[in-house]
């Protein structure tokens, strides 16, 4: 309290309408709690340091063909298919424009 | 950044009206108190350290303590390759610079004691920590108990290597000393236990060593279960590169492994055959760590009941386990699984801080195992939540590689063994 630089009073009235805009700051949205499942096999945020294709830099269009297609088999994969056919096309739409928005 | 807004800004934002009313939120609160709330975190594994750092991620503003007596953690995935020759153990260990880097406290001693209805921890060192959530992420401990004639003292001789550090160097000299011609006994445990694909990968690295280097030797997997993880691929694996140098015992065959003759390195089953090698290693049973059984979090299985969708402990409100030391419904205990717990329960605290929604938990598993140093195979399953069910794999999802591929495949996958290892270890301590 002594070390706020302003009046407090002020401060405390904003400080009371804050608290669901702080709120709103700190939900996670399902496209980010699915994308980061993700991370331990493509790195965190898309970006893998090793032989696993980066998803980072991608367009939402690319990560959303290639789950669709790993889904239906019609795109070849080692494991790609054993998770795709977890994740319905909202959940697909979802984690492709997460990664895409980290662009 | 925003806590450094001086005055003259700050009248400029509330001259700005209501439109300006979410950042200024954001200023007087971060002001008010200068964070959204503290966390301790008891383990730096793939749970714990991956736990921290997406809670930091999440809310930049909390206050994070990582608890974690080791300087560099060793991994138990890739510790099979060190045994293997294929790797060195500087390669699969781990430090918490980019945890401090974030602004994680990172305390490099142990929890001695929890106080759940006073909230704090007593470290080892004599500091006490309060928290307003805890996670705890203790890893396995070993039930020494279900083995005769067995102490942890022994375990030198007859080294487990089931966490990674050590005792993998311990079964690694053993392995290069040993004579050609010698035997290699593993003896995993039954069923819950730390990675179950494991000793056969395990079995498999050691082989590997074997056919390079001591060719007349054998690896004799005496079991204490009647099937394992991805069996099949591994004994087509197993054929394909190592014709009958790995013998497996079933638990219903005399696997079954009761006691232990520590002077003549040698294994017995509940028939009393003995079985003597130059080199063995048994795996015994598992409960969850130390700290688990310390602070009552565990049930009559030795392990920690959770509920399944925040991690929070069945026993002690805002305690929350993860890892292998939790039950974690439909998902194995695997470091993979660890890490997702990590961010299902980072997200899970953010959101009861903050009186959020929760968004719906994802869950996932993939355990990667090497048969051979370009020989991958896999297991992989996603999985959901629900109140009746709990933790529960999707059906329509999951399974193993399939079996009736060509060495392409298997090459393939052995790079993505690689790739996944560089990415979780990134993921978890980068």
């Amino acid at each position: 309290m002594s070390r706020l630089p302003f009046p407090a009073a002020l401060l405390f009235t904003v400080a009371s309408f804050s608290v669901s805009f702080n709120a709103s700051a700190a939900e996670i949205s399902q496209g980010a709690m699915l994308s980061n499942s993700c991370a331990a096999c493509h790195g965190t945020d898309g970006k893998s340091p090793g032989a696993i294709p980066k998803l980072h830099g991608k367009s939402a269009e690319f990560i959303e063909n290639a789950l669709m297609e790993f889904r239906s088999g019609e795109r070849d994969s080692t494991v790609m298919q054993r998770h795709a056919t977890g994740y319905s096309d909202e959940e697909i739409t979802l984690i492709a424009d997460y990664f895409a928005g980290l662009n | 950044m925003m806590n450094h807004i001086n005055r003259r800004q700050f009248i400029q934002l509330v001259g700005g009206g209501s439109v300006l009313a979410s950042s200024i939120g954001l200023v007087a609160c971060s002001k008010q108190s200068t964070t959204s709330g503290r966390v301790v975190i008891i383990g730096g594994g793939f749970g714990g350290a991956t736990c921290a750092k997406y809670l930091q991620r999440f809310d930049p503003d909390l206050d994070i303590t990582l608890v974690e007596p080791k300087q560099n953690f060793v991994t138990c995935p890739f510790s099979n390759l060190v045994l293997g020759g294929l790797r060195e153990m500087d390669s699969i260990s781990h430090s918490y610079e980019a945890h401090s880097k974030r602004g994680i406290k990172v305390l490099h001693t142990s929890a001695r004691e929890i106080d759940p209805t006073g909230k704090k921890v007593q470290l080892a060192d004599g500091t006490t920590l309060e928290y307003d959530r805890l996670v705890v992420s203790p890893g396995i401990d070993f039930r020494w108990e279900d083995i005769e004639n067995m102490s942890p003292g022994d375990a030198e001789k007859l080294p487990h290597a089931w966490n990674g550090g050590p005792q993998t160097v311990t079964l690694r000299r053993q392995l290069t000393a040993m004579p050609d011609g010698g035997t290699v006994i593993i003896a995993p445990p039954a069923n819950p236990f730390r990675c179950p694909p494991g000793p056969y990968e395990r079995a498999s690295m050691i082989a590997s060593y074997l056919k390079q280097n001591k060719p007349k030797s054998k690896v004799l997997i005496l079991d204490a279960k009647t099937k394992f993880s991805k069996q099949p691929l591994f004994m087509q694996g197993w054929e394909a590169l190592y014709g009958d140098m790995i013998e497996w015992v079933s638990g219903d065959a005399g696997g079954r492994i009761t006691g232990v003759d520590i002077a003549g390195r040698a294994l017995y089953n509940e028939l009393g055959e003995e079985h003597a090698g130059s080199v063995v290693n048994l795996i015994p049973p598992q409960k969850a760590g130390k700290i688990a059984h310390a602070a009552d979090l565990v049930d009559d299985t030795g392990w920690c009941p959770v509920n399944q969708r925040t991690f929070e402990s069945s026993r002690h409100p805002d305690i929350h386990v993860i890892g292998d030391a939790s039950l974690a419904g439909a998902m194995p205990k695997s470091g993979f699984a660890a890490n997702n717990h990590g961010k299902v329960c980072a997200a899970a605290i953010v959101s009861a801080l903050h009186n959020t929604t929760m968004p719906e938990p994802s869950y996932v598993n993939t355990c990667y195992s090497l048969v051979g140093p370009d020989y991958g195979i896999s297991v992989a399953a996603v999985y959901r939540y629900s109140d009746e069910e709990g933790i529960y794999a999707v059906k329509e999802a999951g399974g193993v590689s399939p079996g009736d591929v060509g060495p392409d495949f298997r090459e393939q996958e052995a790079r993505y063994t690689r790739g996944w290892y560089a990415s979780i270890t990134s993921d978890t301590w980068g």
